[in-house]
């Protein structure tokens, strides 16, 4: 790593999340200025206008990619349009021991003077918690399942090829061109399409104003810079910003740039899920690198450099200030970019070039949080690809993690999407599978699947809350048969669904009509073609999710009654509900049964899989190919965050033996602790469900660093991974680390700053995971060697 | 079809042969050697282990002992009895099943209603096709990794016929057969074996056969023509020498291992470094563990005998 990028890299980490309430002013601003005498997406782009003309530009020293969100790295915005924090919020999240922004005075009075008075009733958060059922509120509270866009915008999507081949000068065209096609007397919807033509047309002007602010920055920089190289550096950052975005880039370089732009915007016009993120870097980038190096201008240690900066400005910036639930199920600064490395090419082929070689290795150099990164391995990328990979994941960091890049195209291929399209795809987020650039795959909240089982024992009623919140589905002590208790827990289920989603189609109605992201907008196709917003169903693919969550618990917790209320009958219902309310008070000797003599998730043993394959597929049946209201599909996938703590706390015991409070089963791992047969039998068992049903699936592994020891250990890994992508598994990642270090840490945070672990799909520092967090990862099945 | 006797069956086993492996621990071994990490393994009958810091002291297992030989102790200290953190309901916190191993007749019925799972058989009668059955089950794992299963122990040749069928089977299914043995088996018995194996894992303590008497209780005589024999007629065997400070790492005896082995055709060594995880094995059985004072080799010592066994042309590796 060049010095440069050692003090990039230093001055990232160090700096200390702030809060910046520049952007909320600004906004507060445009709306004053233009609510209700322009259409709405218009306000949006004018909006947008504002902030590209009017926001503090930012370039800092040693730099080589420009562009913040905030006026500073770490400073990070707020979207009162969205969520307007009240100032108790703003005291929460300046002082709160984990996740903190910090909050400035003049922020508090900008807050409390003009944001409060004006937003406070005209932010999302607000209209969609009144238009809310009783019932969705009710079960909202009560944790049977979150809702994603109550804080935060839609957005799990993912930029594709475009932008390298067209600067916002040629999108700009293209708005035109189909404004001059729209047909006023035939088609009804013409004169929507050209508003929301038009707001796209004003966000090409206003990126491409906001890269002529840098290049007019770099220059006055340039002026005053004393070292004649930086000088130099600065006055080529002027040329490049000139030049990209309006134009089509030319060379590596603006190739960067011109993605950090488009980065830039995405995530100031709202703050969308998931952040945003280049996708398939390697592929975008091969031809610039291949060109550069062929006629000379560009070297693979000059590429790195490059790299590096650009990798660092994902880390600048941290996911927005998030409080309440949704705090609680995504309780990180990660924002979760996530770029693919590898996979296949539109055509088929294998993509690993060698730019995906140079990103492993920046991935290697830079340890940083963000951006996350993956590699999409298929059956036909070199072992090379996967073992360079793995001595990365060796280390113990949780990066990169690896996907089944075969599985991933099935997944799509199943949902519909054309086989190029599938194939330039991948995933983003956690494990999120999308058609990068083409399609709007938005997460709309998690599931708890052991809750509600949990209801249904109580008949409809949830013992935490004492509501009734579910229907009644009888009295589980009346229950013949094991499957009497299926078929009750899948009428709950669906119900729950029916609720989850009745909710989901106002939110998104809420979205299409007074938020749409024009911007964002012009890089999704068929946004253009088709006149549309992203956020109103403008994308050439358009799905809908909902994330179940705890499948282990509640395959662990249905097996148990299944054994021993109805096949064994060694104890009633009656006996397992007392036990269960008393959170297993005074039944001690049953919980111990229950955790040793019960057939578990995770140990290649059909007695217990084939239940998580019910459970799954009826979860699958009860989500899959329902319409959203702007013609989108629900999908079911499989993924936590750290939801699975959460969930877990307003979960009472669960008959599997999980206590009361206790986290759920994270992601489609078995419950922390049961699987006891080594990681063949876990990924044998996880194969069980169908993942091509799913939209990503999520398999974290804990491995001691010495069974990964030597080549041996990096051959054995990769035979584990390439045998469960045959069995068809989706993801897999891995922690590298000792319970009895994670202990250590968490007795001694002070010597582990640098102690990053997989948490879900993503990383994160050890000693910012709340308490609970931490125990869980202890707490999770380590496979060891003797 | 043939029965055995077995007490574990471990997946992703990585240090017995090449791949990724399924290991079969076959029960009953001619051997005692003192170091032994598997003293289950070593008695052919079945046998209980009690897992102490497991036991909640609720005396489920006092009540269905067929010959009276549990009780329940209360425990002096409160830190004595692992489990009794919270909630432990009707359980007794200070209390601790002892077992009266004189009276025992391994019924195994305490083992069926210990809510814990503090005491365990080991040793399971099983059919070769039942094992066959487990083993099939990471198939996609031995094809990928070109690993396979290993036949372990205990020793493995101390139940011939099943072990035959068993090799036999997993040749039919294309499986690769590893054989971890000691070698302390009538030659006719390797001989039969050799046939349907892919791999020796041939365990070589040491060459004085009055300290092998000592340390394991038998002679080495036929473990050492066995191995010349084998050796001429099979040509994948990978020797295993276990380092035993004060056993065997001394000079001599690795010189003359190194001697013994040139007279071989054996081309491999491992060399597996003493440790005491199986310490608390011994006490999980009632037993004593004779070589708690004996330390782990150095790394510097364990690289020093592999140069000086390859000094005799073998290619040596540090570990299974």
């Amino acid at each position: 790593m060049r010095d440069r990028v050692a003090r990039l890299r230093s001055a990232s980490i160090d700096s200390v999340p702030s809060l910046s309430i520049e952007r909320a002013h600004l906004v507060t601003q445009a709306y004053k200025e233009h609510e209700g005498k322009v259409p709405v997406p218009i306000l949006r782009a004018l909006t947008f206008k504002k902030l590209m003309e009017e926001k503090e530009i930012f370039i800092g020293e040693d730099e080589l990619i420009v562009g913040e969100r905030g006026p500073r790295p770490k400073a990070t915005p707020t979207f009162p349009e969205l969520c307007c924090h009240t100032l108790e919020d703003f005291e929460v999240i300046d002082s709160r021991e984990k996740i903190f922004f910090r909050v400035d005075d003049n922020a508090k009075e900008i807050q409390e003077k003009e944001i409060i008075p004006f937003w406070q009733e005209r932010a999302i958060r607000h209209k969609i918690f009144q238009e809310m059922s009783d019932e969705w509120k009710d079960c909202y509270e009560a944790g049977i399942f979150t809702e994603f866009m109550e804080q935060r915008a839609p957005g799990h999507t993912v930029a594709d090829g475009k932008i390298y081949q067209k600067g916002f000068l040629d999108f700009k065209k293209d708005i035109e061109n189909a404004l001059e096609n729209l047909d006023f007397f035939n088609d009804p919807y013409a004169s929507d399409k050209k508003d929301e033509l038009t707001a796209m047309s004003i966000c090409c002007d206003a990126l491409i104003t906001y890269g002529q602010r840098h290049a007019e920055k770099a220059l006055e920089l340039a002026e005053k810079e004393t070292d004649p190289h930086r000088k130099e550096e600065l006055l080529k950052i002027a040329e490049i910003c000139s030049w990209v975005p309006a134009n089509a880039p030319r060379t590596f370089h603006e190739a960067l740039q011109m993605y950090w732009f488009v980065h830039i915007g995405v995530i100031t016009e709202l703050n969308t899920w998931d952040s945003f993120n280049p996708g398939r870097l390697d592929q975008h980038l091969y031809p610039f690198y291949k060109k550069g190096i062929e006629d000379g201008t560009l070297t693979r240690e000059d590429a790195k450099e490059v790299l590096e900066c650009f990798w660092i400005k994902f880390n600048n910036q941290p996911a927005p200030p998030k409080v309440g639930i949704t705090l609680q199920e995504s309780a990180t600064y990660t924002d979760f970019a996530n770029i693919n490395n590898g996979g296949l090419t539109p055509e088929g082929y294998d993509g690993v070039n060698e730019v995906t070689y140079l990103i492993l290795d920046v991935i290697d150099e830079m340890r940083l949080l963000q951006p996350s990164t993956n590699i999409q391995l298929s059956q036909k990328s070199p072992d090379k690809f996967l073992k360079r990979a793995l001595e990365i994941v060796r280390q113990g960091w949780g990066q990169p993690s690896i996907f089944n890049a075969d599985v991933v195209v099935q997944e799509m291929l199943r949902q519909g999407k054309s086989v190029e399209d599938a194939r330039s795809g991948g995933t983003s987020g956690c494990v999120e599978t999308g058609c990068f650039g083409k399609e709007a795959y938005i997460l709309t909240g998690y599931f708890n699947l052991p809750k509600i089982l949990e209801i249904t024992l109580n008949n409809g009623i949830d013992p935490r809350t004492g509501k009734k919140l579910g229907i009644e589905t009888g009295d589980p002590r009346n229950f013949k048969s094991f499957e009497e208790l299926m078929d009750a827990y899948r009428k709950q289920m669906n119900y729950f669904l029916d609720v989850k989603i009745r909710g989901n189609n106002v939110i998104e109605n809420l979205y299409a009509k007074y938020m749409p992201c024009p911007f964002l907008s012009i890089i999704v196709s068929d946004c253009i073609e088709n006149g549309k917003d992203y956020n109103a169903g403008g994308a050439r693919y358009n799905s809908r999710y909902i994330q179940g969550v705890g499948i282990g618990s509640i395959t662990d917790s249905l097996t148990s009654i299944k054994k021993h209320v109805f096949d064994d009958k060694s104890i009633s219902m009656d006996t397992l509900l007392e036990a269960l309310e008393r959170n297993f008070e005074g039944y001690e000797i049953l919980r111990q049964r229950f955790l040793n003599h019960t057939p578990k998730y995770g140990n290649d043993d059909d007695e217990a899989d084939q239940i998580m394959v019910q459970v799954f597929n009826m979860f699958f049946e009860g989500v899959d190919g329902r319409p959203s209201p702007t013609g989108a599909t629900y999908r079911i996938n499989m993924l936590p965050t750290t939801c699975h703590v959460y969930f877990g706390s307003v979960t009472g015991a669960t008959p599997d033996g999980r206590l009361a409070g206790q986290p759920l089963s994270e992601g489609i791992s078995p419950v922390q602790g049961a699987d006891r047969r080594g990681p063949t039998a876990v990924v044998k068992s996880c194969s069980k469900m169908d993942h091509v049903k799913t939209g990503g699936t999520l398999l974290n592994q804990k491995f001691t660093p010495k069974l990964l020891e030597g080549q041996t250990g990096i051959d054995n890994l990769a035979h584990l991974i390439r045998a469960y992508f045959r069995l068809g598994g989706h993801h897999i990642q891995f922690n590298v680390v000792s319970a009895e270090t994670l202990r250590d840490a968490q007795r001694n945070p002070e010597n582990y700053r640098d102690l990053i672990v997989r948490v879900a799909g993503y990383s994160d520092y050890f000693c910012d995971l709340t308490k609970a967090l931490q125990d869980e990862i202890i707490s999770r099945t380590e496979h060891t060697t003797l | 079809m043939e029965q055995g006797i077995i007490f574990n069956i471990q997946k992703f086993s990585v240090h017995d042969g090449p791949g990724i492996r399924t290991t079969v621990f076959m029960k009953g071994c001619p051997l005692r050697c003192k170091w032994c990490h598997n003293p289950e393994g070593q008695v052919q009958g079945k046998e209980l282990v009690t897992y102490g810091s497991r036991c909640l002291g609720c005396g489920s297992c006092v009540d269905v002992c067929p010959t009276g030989a549990v009780s329940i102790r209360e425990a002096n200290d409160k830190g004595s009895t692992g489990v009794a953190a919270d909630n432990l309901g009707v359980a007794k916190p200070h209390a601790r099943a002892i077992t009266d191993r004189a009276k025992c007749i391994v019924s195994g019925a305490c083992t069926e209603v210990c809510p814990t799972g503090a005491r365990e058989i080991a040793g399971k009668i099983v059919s070769s096709s039942w094992v066959m059955e487990e083993v099939v089950k990471d198939r996609i794992f031995y094809d990928q990794s070109g690993g396979g299963v290993t036949f372990s122990g205990g020793e493995p040749l101390m139940q011939p016929n099943f072990l035959y069928e068993l090799c036999t089977k997993c040749k039919e299914e294309g499986i690769h057969v590893a054989v971890d043995t000691s070698g302390c088996a009538s030659w006719e018995v390797l001989e039969r074996i050799a046939l349907v194996t892919d791999m020796f894992l041939y365990d070589v303590k040491m060459i004085d056969e009055a300290q092998h008497v000592k340390y394991t209780g038998a002679s080495n005589k036929l473990v050492l023509e066995n191995l010349i024999r084998l050796s001429e007629a099979h040509a994948d065997i990978v020797a295993r020498i276990p380092i035993i400070p004060g056993v065997n790492d001394d000079d001599k005896s690795v010189d003359d291992l190194g001697k013994y082995l040139s007279t071989t055709t054996v081309k491999r060594a491992d060399l597996l470094p003493y440790h005491s995880i199986g310490a608390d094995k011994y006490d999980r059985l009632g037993r004593i563990y004779e070589l708690s004072t004996t330390p782990e080799p150095t790394e510097e010592r364990m690289l020093n005998i592999k140069e000086s066994l390859e000094g005799f042309g073998l290619k040596v590796r540090i570990g299974g």
